[in-house]
């Protein structure tokens, strides 16, 4: 069966408050920011007979603003928003790296950051961004606001921490010093339009004689939700970046992530893609 | 129902329906605006690009409310069959078009892409072009009649100065 339009009601609420009461009064509503995930669905009947609450017309929480100690951008800004933005590109480049990988042009121009975070795939094309920049996640629901770190608000595949009537709001992004090495890498099966089998997003600090001193590395598309590499990162700070460093960084990548053999790869390729894409980081060579 | 109104390719227009139906199926339907078509339904093959406030979109993802009081223009907008836009005109003389399936979204894609001031160059172009799909597989044509295009609308600028 197709989506049959009159089997919906729409409501565009003008304010945040409203927008949260309708989603609260109906826990089978569905929030609908730039629908490019919502409408595939809908496309395919799976969606009939729901309310929908369109959350376009909140347009201040489409702004990216420079905010205390870091940057807020607002849940409804799209990645085309996102990538375009002076400030995100010149101080968190991976996050405008990865939004210039979501599907092309028609996606960017309607896919919003909120979205993607709603929508909690585990291949979301931002997340391995978001971890390094250690995200937060800003909500709205009925009990008020709260903020979750980006690793705690997701709890599995297509799962959020979100409470019924809770909305995104903003993600914050606090300000860190400027790292010696910064990179994101997605692999898929084409340039464009790809649902990615492993994607790294990393950066790394230095000190004198080549120590590191700081390293955040993320895995998207190897774990029900992305992940930080805890293990490898705490074996690296303090040594001296080098192939053994390396090397054993890159052993340590299964003590943190769990990838599976699915439609579009397999356990083995994403780890040694994976193992492959952390060296050459770790080398510089990418 | 209630009626909503939106901006096609200059006109006014009114809808009066649900405000969940899709906006390709508003403008084939009811506007009978047929350039824009439906290959996937799903936002992977960009046959159904059409520009909303002048950036490019896939229409089968847009519930017609979400278009309302806004800014739409379809390959309609661009030139007509006795005189066709310079884009257009690149697709002919470059063999651009084959079976003509995807040739809407190729025309709309790139116009916006011109449009927004963006380079005449073979990378940038396919980068443009990369959400709109082409089972001929005729890329090659299309960016040349792309880049042919930009080069007019160049030697153009040019000439006015």
């Amino acid at each position: 069966m197709r989506g049959d339009a009159r089997s919906m009601t729409w409501t565009s609420p003008r304010t945040p408050a409203q927008a949260v009461r309708a989603l609260a009064a109906d826990p089978r509503a569905l929030a609908f920011a730039g629908g490019t995930d919502l409408m595939v669905a809908w496309n395919m009947g799976l969606l009939n007979g729901r309310a929908v609450i369109d959350l376009s017309r909140l347009t201040p929480w489409r702004a990216i603003r420079a905010a205390k100690g870091g940057l807020m951008i607002g849940s409804l800004a799209t990645h085309a928003d996102i990538l375009r933005h002076p400030a995100v590109r010149a101080r968190f480049p991976l996050l405008a790296a990865a939004c210039a990988t979501v599907g092309a042009a028609q996606i960017q121009n309607r896919g919003t950051l909120g979205g993607n975070l709603a929508n909690a795939s585990p291949a979301g094309d931002t997340f391995p961004a978001l971890a390094v920049y250690e995200a937060v996640v800003h909500c709205l629901g009925p009990e008020g606001r709260r903020a979750l770190p980006l690793l705690e608000f997701f709890a599995g595949v297509k799962k959020t921490r979100l409470k019924p009537g809770e909305l995104i709001e903003s993600v914050f992004l606090p300000s860190l010093p400027k790292p010696a090495r910064a990179e994101f890498r997605k692999v898929g099966t084409r340039a464009a339009q790809a649902i990615s089998k492993t994607m790294f997003a990393g950066a790394l600090w230095l000190g004198r004689g080549g120590v590191v001193t700081d390293v955040r590395l993320a895995f998207g598309s190897l774990a029900p939700t992305v992940r930080r590499l805890s293990a490898a990162e705490a074996f690296m700070k303090g040594r001296r970046l080098d192939a053994a460093t390396a090397a054993e960084a890159a052993k340590l990548l299964d003590a943190d992530v769990s990838p599976i053999d699915d439609i579009r790869s397999t356990r083995a390729y994403r780890l040694a893609a994976s193992r492959g894409l952390l060296i050459g980081f770790l080398h510089g060579k990418n | 129902m209630g009626a909503l109104t939106l901006t096609v390719n200059g006109r006014r227009r009114t809808y009066r329906g649900a405000p969940f139906t899709r906006l390709i199926d508003v403008l084939r339907e009811d506007f009978r605006l047929t350039g824009a078509k439906e290959g996937c339904g799903e936002g992977e093959c960009g046959a159904c690009t059409v520009l909303l406030d002048g950036a490019p979109v896939n229409s089968c993802l847009i519930p017609v409310g979400q278009a309302a009081g806004r800014r739409v223009e379809t390959v309609e907008s661009l030139g007509s069959p006795e005189k066709l836009s310079k884009l257009q005109q690149g697709f002919l003389d470059c063999a651009g078009a084959q079976c003509g399936i995807c040739t809407p979204g190729m025309l709309m894609s790139a116009h916006a892409h011109l449009k927004s001031g963006g380079r005449a160059d073979d990378a940038s172009v396919r980068t443009a072009l990369s959400g709109n799909l082409c089972r001929c597989t005729g890329y090659q044509h299309i960016v040349d009649s792309v880049l042919a295009a930009a080069r007019g609308r160049k030697k153009r600028k040019a000439a006015r100065k």
